[in-house]
């Protein structure tokens, strides 16, 4: 839970539960194919101290790893582009579309 | 001699709408989509401006699959601590043809798709079109796609293949990309009661609500958006794809903020959270503008950044509906001419030209950037929301300073320069036409 502001000038109970990541990326659909639509090469991450990726990507696929590496999994992506959009180092992710039919369905949006 | 007349990529507004036109006017058209089924694949804010369907489908409303009609629309500028709210009502809006309406994408495009089915174009879902075949000369041929045997020729492919466009790409129809001019959208979807929905938002039956926020959204350059739907409520963020990387808040955090400011939390609060969901946006206007044609290629909707982010007008699907439409009659008269070069497509950005697609855009070239200025997202809420608590206020046994008096010590207090301060007014006022 952030740390809103405001919250406590309206006199409402402690802010409603935030639900966990797992939970809240649980709530969309995947089609997961077996191959991955986008690939991000670990060596080139490993020199990279930017990591715009890890707080950018909007469903959490990056997570920095204990020794400085980038741990990466495809399954529950929206396909949306954000990650090849701010990563700035050429090389690092290359990204496609999921096979036919696969990937994220969205219901209400 | 190609299998087709016509391949539309992508069965978004625009290409439903291109394939329509086509089919009506008895070409040939293979409508490919890549999710199951139209509207899987996308995601936008919340509200549809459906008035240019009047020339495709006369009394759309009497059929589309809407959620509410925007009878109520506010403009929220906040501070942590303060908020300051424009609200305008119209129940014109409520009554055809209406103005604004609540959709969910995977119904109202699926709605189009079916349309176009209807006037008797192929549409081929779970297929991934992965490139554009060329023939000696250079010009696009068709498409090469994930099934096997994949590959289907045609004699114009029009690429409605959205933000993320593969197809311009491949064609070089993009200059260099350019994170600055693309927005994270990222939203919730949360259910409540509708009785509970009427009452918070103040609307009854089918009438609904669209807030847009300035000043919600942290330390990124972006905006926020509150929309009803029937039963429940659409509430997320746009955020600026450079200034989000440069930051340690996550985009859900970043909502979760949001949701807690004072002015918003009464509001939301409660919401159980049906699906999480997020979507890049071409934000920059015609600043980005690509190329809009190749030799037997047009590109349409998000694929040419056709999408107005302008303060008070956030629209897409209006523009990607007209630009699909204008794309199906240039094909159409390039087919009947036998030219589907360049050339023979001209008719397509004529006509965006010469309507609202580029008409508003180019008017409103100024605003995409101003609107994300620093000044205006952080500087100027700031200035507006002290003023009015300033002037909201009673300082007994102190007199009324009067308007000029505060704006002037709040403008130093916040630090803004007079000629800044006049600088964007001029802008704004002239920006906005």
């Amino acid at each position: 839970m952030s740390a809103g502001i405001g919250a406590a000038d309206i006199g409402r109970d402690p802010a409603w539960p935030e639900i966990s990541f797992e939970d809240r990326i649980g709530t969309a659909t995947f089609h997961v194919h077996h191959e991955a639509h986008i690939v991000v090469d670990g060596k080139v991450c490993a020199d990279c101290s930017t990591r715009e990726c890890i707080v950018a990507c909007p469903a959490n696929l990056f997570v920095p790893t204990s020794d400085g590496g980038i741990l990466f999994n495809y399954e529950q992506c929206f396909e949306c582009g954000t990650c090849y959009m701010v990563c700035n180092r050429e090389g690092a992710i290359t990204w496609n579309y999921p096979e036919g039919g696969h990937g994220v369905v969205f219901k209400l949006t | 001699m190609p299998e087709v007349d016509a391949i539309v990529v992508g069965a978004g507004p625009a290409g439903s709408c291109a394939a329509i036109v086509l089919a009506r006017a008895g070409k040939q058209v293979v409508l490919i989509e890549r999710g199951p089924f139209p509207g899987s694949k996308n995601m936008y804010g919340g509200v549809v401006y459906p008035r240019i369907l009047d020339q495709l489908i006369p009394n759309w409303w009497l059929e589309a699959p809407v959620q509410r009609w925007i009878t109520r629309r506010q403009t929220m500028i906040m501070t942590d601590t303060k908020a300051l709210t424009i609200d305008f009502r119209s129940q014109a809006w409520g009554v055809p043809p209406y103005n604004g309406a609540t959709a969910f994408r995977p119904d109202f495009d699926k709605w189009l798709a079916d349309k176009a089915v209807e006037a008797g174009a192929e549409l081929i879902c779970s297929t991934t079109v992965t490139g554009l075949l060329h023939d000696s000369a250079g010009k696009v041929s068709g498409v090469t796609t994930d099934r096997p045997d994949g590959e289907l020729t045609a004699s114009v492919v029009i690429a409605c293949d959205g933000v993320n466009s593969f197809l311009a790409k491949q064609e070089g129809l993009y200059g260099t990309l350019d994170a600055a001019n693309y927005t994270l959208g990222v939203k919730e979807t949360l259910a409540l009661p509708k009785d509970t929905i009427d009452e918070r938002f103040g609307v009854r039956g089918t009438d609904g609500v669209d807030i847009e926020i300035i000043g919600c959204s942290g330390d990124v350059n972006g905006g926020g958006f509150i929309y009803t739907n029937l039963d429940t409520i659409a509430v997320g963020l746009v955020l600026k794809l450079p200034k989000l990387a440069a930051q340690s808040k996550r985009p859900e955090e970043l909502i979760a903020s949001m949701k807690d400011h004072s002015a918003i939390a009464p509001l939301v609060e409660g919401g159980e959270l049906k699906e999480y969901s997020a979507h890049l946006i071409p934000k920059a206007g015609i600043a980005m503008l690509p190329t809009l044609s190749a030799d037997g290629l047009l590109i349409t909707g998000d694929a040419a950044a056709l999408c107005l982010a302008a303060g008070i007008w956030l629209e897409g699907v209006n523009f990607a509906i007209a630009s699909g439409m204008y794309a199906g009659e240039a094909v159409v008269e390039a087919l009947r001419a036998k030219d589907t070069s360049v050339a023979g497509l001209a008719g397509y950005q004529r006509r965006l030209e010469s309507t609202f697609v580029l008409k508003d855009h180019r008017k409103l070239r100024r605003i995409p950037e101003l609107v994300m200025s620093d000044r205006v997202q952080h500087l100027y809420p700031e200035l507006a929301t002290s003023v009015a608590e300033r002037m909201f206020r009673v300082d007994n046994p102190d007199p009324k300073p009067g308007l000029r008096r505060i704006l002037n010590q709040e403008r130093k207090r916040v630090g803004i320069r007079r000629r800044d301060l006049a600088r964007d007014s001029f802008d704004g006022l002239r920006g906005f036409g």
